[in-house]
């Protein structure tokens, strides 16, 4: 029975108890008043959903869809590929044609493009119709005319939504004899592939790359069947969203380079679902292992957070888990690589010949890690592993979320918005996937003038040319130019004080009772003038900011605008997104620990001996000499962390410890989301859970609830996803998809007794092949594929509509930021600084590729990495006297060539963050001159 | 027999100036129009005297109109823009009035763009037509001199700015969205309808795209009035028409005619009928994307209603002859070999369906066709058909393939049996 | 910069006239292929920093157009019309003429960097078919003897 409408039994999970832990499926879907449009007056009479007849049966659909939207919706099957639930519809593939009736006497109907059509309540049509087949037949086969066919070497192969749509069209017999066109390749970079012979235009990657995300150096040359899609001339994509072409493309055009050097087929991939490590966000990951490395990350799709899109950091950052620096054996200083028995002997000799110990947690830790180290050293003695300046930050970040008025978007929402205010921060660098929600932000009032004439929203060709450049405003302030500058309606560029002095000045102007902001230059005061008026004016307003500045006040002002916004509101939250550094920057935060510098003084005052360091690298956190100390101060020194830097290599002890794919644990984002991930495959090595070197419990659940007994603020974490006794039908889920091959064979090479496939006594998860094929719950699945769709397509089986909301909740549980216990309350000023002649202030300048440290032991993100620089602005560098690649030293020792850097804002130099060639710069805290060849430091 | 559209006209093919223009009641319509009517009494006018659009799609120019919001909530800025694309095998007619007569044209402007209330006109002209832009340039300059475009024309409080815009090539560009986007600096692909121009056209403005020879109807009517412009024709469809031939005849050329002249009378009366030594096997009544149509067809009035109940289109209205020496099959491969080439790459069927059509006919007349290969072009004449594709280009290129499949099949299958070929018919 | 300043002005000027600077790209292309002949690599860069453009983005409209040249041409270019009305009277046989009397397949240069010979669509001229253009003039009724009169000395190769 060829191209049966394929229903399937991915129904929602069954609900179960509350404890998520004890098993069931109690997702919260996150509630929120950005929702979708409700329906409009189209929407069927009675107030009744809109009702079509598909071949016969009538089904309900949402109104102001368009007809591909509302069938793959309804969970039923048709083929497409120019369409893209994230890009609308432009009706060039022509792959989505049904047949449409008149009325009920019409028996020949005619065909029109589903994708193209919008649905209307009463309105017949018909899938199976002969000739609706036969046309979509006829486009496939017409698509494959000039496809090389060359599907068995072609990584895109068992994943391919060319092959599925083929299958589904039935298109099996090739009649067509000419030659095929054949194109030349191009180099786009260290991160994808491209091979255009397999192109089958469908315009989705210029579509994605230029109109989604802004890039300008993909595009659609020549004409007719010559059309060829690549870049102008050969070199790396230079969009930081280029990696998602690889899932956008629906065959090989595109494919991950990262991926192809160590490639293996999808169903051979060992997964698991995950959260990217890589910044704050939390975008939700599926990694891939074989033969004991990991060999790719793409998108796990999450209807709140991330939808269908990575950042490139997020892509292709993974190699570290693999990479050269990574820690497979426990080592100590003494007597160099330990086994694993030795060392856990050494390590429990250690602490019990302490004389006290501390421990000093991570950012990119889980909270079950961190906590375990807690645990470890008790509460008073555990210290969070990051900067004095981002902990204030981060404090006071947490003061504002708890205590104001705000509400933390999802990105889902930041999407929404009507007007938005980036302060301080360049989300680009370090949140890029807010930066990517943003850029379509901007883009509602485009949809609402649209709208005016009476274009639906789907129809994406003409709500572009409707609205032109029409924008929705978007305001940035920021020290350094960024990204998001070209959609935005003013950029201003200042120092951090300057940011801060206009937000507040902004939070007076929305509501007079926030304190008035004296001597603001009047083109601060214009600019606070305007943008509070666009953002007082919006239905939606959203302020973007985060720790990017280094600057406490930054982020009151943030706090501030928020504030006066919501007590214009009458108390209605204002959505914010706070930027955080790392990937549980916030949940460490939350933890309540102290500051670094207050571990130094714990060692330092000999209350303690023993320092146990948690996937944390202190070099990166505080300057040089401090860290030496403390080090050398301590007697004992234990470093548990899956990669050998600088501070593991100085330590007594190393214990190797499992990378974000070995591990499971609950990260926060930053958008208060907890988050659960889960191991894709066993530790490298000796390499094992952090927490299991840490303390006594032999099952993280056990170590979650724990948690978040002695934590409330976790409390409801356990929700996140269904724990280690979860069962479907008494089955675990399994990593590995049902064609996964050869594991029988897999180790035939080394010793021909299969191996027990290891048991996983922490999650519902199985390392195996076997087990509960439907069902899952969102949280807990590893990888998507549903009858008929072996693509990444397939994840429209799992959501409640076509771009939806996953089936069963999106994962994760909100602990913070709802807006709920906050509100409107004012901060003092900040003296304004006195500006200081003769001295440039430092400021931090962040880099997708080379700030985050774990992804640079990637080498296709290394590669895209900045080399260490001193940005000043060309007027302040004739001030001083500096060019282009003059060397000056900045500090004792570090000599960096300077970077003209034309807008940057007066009077302060930028270092990128967090390169590792470049020491620890204790930056937007005071103001430097910086030094010339021959000069002494000051 | 009035021949409003060519009466200014030189055999020599010089243009005529304002001045000769003017002469013979030039700006008249013009005049009359701004003095006395309202834009809806402009626009009532045009519906009234059932002028059709001569780009080829014959849709009704009042009724086009009449989708541009009017009135104090409409829009600020409309277009109005002048399709001079002409890129149509076959055609000819549109150079003959660019460069015979350009006043004509500015003025039909003029009206068209008082009756929707633009302030913007663009001429879209195909870039090789050199001496057309030369002309109009000249013309342009010669009517804003005189105050008939630019501000506040003859102190009538209406201004309109019209500016010549010069192609760089591609027959797309013809297609009235795709024209659109190529006025913007695009590539010409098309757009989707909905949303129409009317509503959201050039720059997302309001916007009416008319054929040069429609726009050169208009000072005519607007001066001699409806019942005058309904008698110029010998049938129910009102006006002239300019028709033209290409091909094996005596004197090819182009001529003004009362709508609805047969094919007969303009092939044989005008055209001095076929070359000596040639007989006519088919022709295509409107241009290359027309259905053949055969010599038992000719006695059919040439109007968009009776060529269209024959089973082609009256297109452009200049017919193009196929004689008993050039074999169909060779005719249509240069046929779907221009489509092929010109397709603009958006849409699988034409993109990809007209490269197949082409390497179906090549492998055909080389010998190497298959039996079942008319049945595959026959297919891909269904499935390139009207409303599969994004545009009309697509089906256009198959009008002749399917017409031609359905007259001389026996043409096709002869190339089937490869020795008959060789030196056969149509050597 | 290979853009003269009058260019320059020229280019500006037609941009001003537009809602956004990248609706004159074709205007400006034609600008800048004047005299030059075709648009290089150098000369697309110039032109797409003028408007504001991205070279990507204007080399997308470029080489979309028939003609806008993204290669070399000679002097003058010989587009031969051989869409249906000329080819059936005799395009072809004007071509091979062309090539044998130039010395040159379609796309090629002659030697002395003279003449391009390229097809183009049907150039709206049927009825005085087979018609071709020799840089900006359009010649009608076109055979052997009358090509010899259109190229005279300098088609010699
Ligand atoms: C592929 C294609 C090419 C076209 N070329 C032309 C053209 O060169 N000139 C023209 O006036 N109309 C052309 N048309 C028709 C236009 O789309 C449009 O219908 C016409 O300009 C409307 O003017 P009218 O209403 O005055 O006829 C073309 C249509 C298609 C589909
Ligand atoms: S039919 Fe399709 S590919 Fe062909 S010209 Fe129209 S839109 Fe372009
Ligand atoms: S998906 Fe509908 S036309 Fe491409």
């Amino acid at each position: 029975m060829p191209d049966k409408i394929v229903g399937n039994d991915f129904g929602p999970p069954k609900a179960g108890p509350k404890d998520g832990l004890q098993g069931g499926s109690p997702h919260k879907i996150v509630g929120n008043d950005f929702g979708p449009p409700k329906a409009g007056p189209e929407g069927g009479l009675h107030g009744r959903s809109p009702h079509i007849e598909i071949d016969g049966k009538s089904y309900p659909v949402k109104a102001g869809d368009n007809l591909l939207q509302a069938i793959l919706s309804l969970g039923l099957d048709l083929p497409y590929f120019c369409w893209h639930p994230a890009m609308g519809s432009v009706g060039a593939c022509r792959q989505c044609g049904v047949i449409q009736f008149k009325d009920t006497d019409d028996t020949q109907g005619r065909l029109v493009m589903a994708c193209m059509t919008p649905v209307a309540d009463g309105m017949r049509i018909s899938l199976q119709g002969e000739t609706a087949k036969g046309f979509r037949a006829g486009i496939l086969e017409l698509l494959m005319t000039n496809h090389p066919h060359d599907c068995p070497v072609c990584e895109e192969g068992g994943e391919c939504h060319l092959q599925d749509m083929t299958v589904m069209t039935g298109h099996t017999f090739r009649q067509y004899r000419g030659l095929k066109r054949t194109h030349r390749n191009q180099d786009l970079g260290p991160f994808i592939n491209h091979e255009m012979n397999r192109c089958i235009a469908c315009y989705r990657c210029v579509r994605y790359y230029q109109d989604y995300c802004g890039g300008d150096d993909l595009q659609v040359f020549a004409s007719h069947n010559h059309v060829y899609f690549g870049r102008h001339e050969d070199g790396a994509l230079e969009n930081e969203f280029s990696g998602n072409l690889v899932e956008v493309c629906p065959t090989g055009v595109f494919t991950d380079k990262t991926f192809s050097h160590h490639y293996s087929r999808k169903w051979d991939l060992q997964t698991a679902p995950s959260i990217c490590v890589h910044c704050g966000i939390g975008c939700n990951t599926s990694p891939g292992e074989r033969y004991g490395s990991l060999r790719r990350i793409v998108n796990r799709y999450h209807g709140e957070v991330n939808g269908y899109f990575l950042c490139d950091r997020g892509r292709f950052g993974y190699g570290f888990v693999n990479g050269p620096a990574r820690l497979h054996q426990a080592r100590s200083a003494e007597d160099g690589p330990l086994d694993a028995r030795t060392a856990a002997n050494r390590f429990t000799a250690t602490l019990k010949d302490a004389k006290g110990m501390i421990g000093i947690g991570s950012p990119r830790a889980s909270l079950e890690a961190n906590f375990a180290l807690r645990e470890l050293v008790g509460a008073e003695r555990f210290y969070a592993g990051i900067g004095a300046v981002e902990h204030g930050c981060l404090r006071t970040l947490l003061g504002i979320v708890r205590d104001f008025p705000v509400r933390l978007v999802s990105m889902r929402e930041a999407e929404r918005a009507d007007a938005v205010l980036v302060l301080g921060e360049d989300v680009t660098q370090t949140a890029p996937r807010l930066a990517l929600a943003l850029r379509q932000a901007v883009r509602n009032r485009a949809l609402a003038i649209a709208g005016d004439v009476g274009i639906p929203r789907w129809q994406d060709a003409a709500v572009r040319e409707a609205a032109q450049t029409e924008k929705s405003p978007l305001f940035v302030a920021s020290p350094a130019p960024t990204r998001l500058d070209e959609v935005a309606a003013r950029a201003c560029r200042a120092g951090p004080d300057a940011i801060a002095r206009l937000g507040f000045a902004i939070a007076h102007r929305i509501y007079p009772e926030a304190p008035a902001v004296a001597g603001l230059t009047p083109e601060h005061a214009a600019l606070a003038a305007e943008i509070a008026e666009a953002l007082a004016g919006a239905e939606r307003p959203l302020i973007a900011s985060g720790t990017g500045c280094l600057s406490e006040d930054v982020l009151r002002a943030a706090g501030q605008i928020a504030a006066a916004l919501a007590a214009k509101q009458q108390g209605q939250p204002t959505g914010v997104h706070f930027a955080v550094p790392e990937c549980n920057s916030l949940g460490l935060a939350m933890m309540e620990a102290q500051a670094l510098a207050h571990a130094c003084q714990a060692i330092e005052s000999g209350i303690a001996d023993t320092l146990v360091v948690l996937e944390n690298d202190l070099y990166r956190r505080a300057d040089k000499a401090a860290i030496d100390a403390l080090l050398e101060q301590a007697k004992q020194v234990i470093v548990i962390d899956h990669t050998l830097h600088e501070t593991a290599e100085r330590a007594d002890l190393a214990l190797p410890a499992a990378s974000f794919a070995e591990t499971e644990g609950t990260l926060v984002s930053s958008e208060g989301r907890a988050q659960r991930f889960f191991s894709a495959m066993q530790p490298a090595g000796d390499s094992r859970d952090a927490w299991r070197w840490l303390g006594p419990w032999t099952r993280i659940d056990d170590l979650t609830r724990a948690l978040t007994e002695l934590l409330p603020v976790f409390g409801e974490i356990t929700g996140c996803a269904p724990g280690a006794a979860f069962r479907i039908a008494g089955q675990k889920i399994p990593r590995q998809p049902h064609r996964y091959s050869g594991r029988t064979a897999m180790l035939a090479d080394i010793r021909i007794h299969e191996p027990k496939q290891p048991e996983d006594a922490d999650s519902a998860l199985a390392f195996s092949m076997e087990g509960a094929a439907n069902d899952r719950p969102p949280a807990l699945n590893p990888f998507v594929w549903a009858p008929g769709w072996n693509s990444n397509q397939s994840v429209g089986k799992f959501q409640d509509e076509a771009g939806g909301h996953l089936r069963g909740g999106d994962p994760g549980i909100r602990l913070i930021g709802d807006g709920g216990g906050g509100r409107a309350q004012w901060f003092e000023l900040p003296e304004a600084e006195a500006a200081s002649s003769d001295a440039l202030r430092l400021v931090p300048l962040y880099h997708i590729f080379g700030s985050d440290e774990t992804s640079m032991h990637s080498p296709a993100v290394a590669e895209r990495a900045p080399h260490p620089y001193l940005a000043v602005n060309p007027e302040d560098a004739v001030r001083y006297g500096l060019a282009e690649g003059e060397e000056v030293e900045l500090t004792t020792d570090v000599w960096l060539p300077v970077k003209l850097l034309p807008g940057l804002a007066a009077c302060v130099a930028g270092v990128p963050a967090g390169l590792p060639d470049l020491p620890f710069l204790e930056t937007a805290s005071r103001p430097r001159t910086p030094n010339k060849p021959g000069e002494n430091t000051p | 027999m009035d021949k409003p559209l060519t009466r200014n006209i030189k055999p020599d093919g010089s243009a005529a100036t304002l001045a000769e223009y003017r002469a013979k009641g030039g700006y008249e319509g013009l005049k009359k129009v701004l003095a006395e009517l309202a834009p809806l009494e402009v626009q009532q006018q045009v519906k009234d005297s059932g002028l059709r659009g001569r780009g080829g799609a014959g849709f009704p120019t009042g009724a086009k109109w009449s989708f541009v919001p009017m009135g104090e909530d409409a829009p600020k800025t409309k277009y109005l823009v002048v399709n001079g694309d002409e890129m149509e095998p076959g055609a000819f007619k549109d150079r003959l009035l660019l460069e015979g007569d350009p006043h004509q044209l500015i003025e039909g402007v003029l009206i068209a763009a008082y009756a929707i209330q633009a302030n913007i006109a663009y001429i879209f002209l195909r870039g090789e037509y050199r001496v057309a832009a030369e002309r109009l340039r000249r013309a342009i300059a010669e009517a804003t001199e005189k105050n008939l475009l630019g501000a506040n024309i003859l102190g009538s409080g209406f201004s309109l700015d019209l500016r010549l815009h010069t192609s760089a090539g591609r027959y797309i560009c013809g297609e009235e969205t795709a024209l659109l986007n190529s006025l913007e600096g695009k590539r010409a692909n098309p757009r989707a309808k909905p949303p129409f121009p009317q509503v959201s056209g050039l720059f997302g403005k309001p916007t009416i795209v008319n054929n040069v020879e429609t726009l050169c109807n208009l000072p005519h009517i607007l001066r001699n009035g409806v019942d005058w412009y309904k008698r110029l024709s010998r049938t129910g469809e009102p006006g002239t028409k300019i028709y033209g031939v290409s091909g094996r005849v005596k004197r090819p050329g182009a001529w003004e005619l009362p709508m609805g002249t047969t094919g007969r009378e303009i092939i044989e009366e005008h055209a001095g009928g076929m070359r000596d030594g040639y007989r006519l096997k088919g022709y295509m009544p409107g241009g290359a994307s027309t259905d053949f149509l055969l010599p038992e067809h000719l006695d059919i009035p040439m109007d968009y209603g009776s060529i269209g109940k024959a089973g082609s289109r009256l297109g452009t209205g200049t017919m193009i002859l196929l004689d008993d020496k050039t074999c169909p099959v060779q005719m249509v491969l240069n046929l779907e070999q221009f489509f092929a080439q010109e397709s603009c790459g958006w849409c699988t069927p034409c993109r990809d369906g007209l490269p197949w059509t082409v390497s179906l006919l090549e492998g055909l007349i080389a010998g190497r066709g298959r039996p079942e290969d008319i049945e595959t072009l026959q297919r891909l004449c269904g499935l390139l058909g009207p409303g599969n594709t994004f545009c009309a280009l697509a089906p256009g290129a198959m009008e002749p393939l399917q017409s031609a499949l359905k007259y001389f099949r026996a043409d096709f299958e002869r190339y089937l049996q490869p020795k008959k070929v060789s030196g056969g018919a149509y050597a | 910069m290979i853009l003269t300043p009058d260019k320059i002005q020229a280019i500006l000027q037609e941009a001003a006239h537009f809602p956004r600077p990248s609706a004159a790209a074709i205007e400006a292309l034609n600008i800048a292929q004047r005299g030059h002949g075709w648009i290089s690599d150098e000369l697309l860069k110039e032109v797409a920093e003028l408007l504001g453009m991205s070279p990507a983005d204007l080399d997308s409209v470029a080489t979309f157009y028939n003609l806008i040249y993204r290669r070399p041409v000679g002097k003058r270019v010989i587009h031969y019309c051989n869409s249906v009305s000329c080819w059936m009277l005799g395009a072809e046989d004007n071509r091979r003429y062309l090539s044998q009397k130039l010395g040159i397949g379609l796309g090629e240069t002659t030697g002395d960097g003279e003449y391009t010979l390229l097809p183009i669509v049907c150039l709206g001229a049927c009825d005085k078919a087979p018609v071709l253009m020799v840089g900006d003039e359009t010649h009608f009724n076109v055979d052997p003897a009358k090509l010899d009169d259109v190229l005279g000395e300098t088609g010699a190769p």
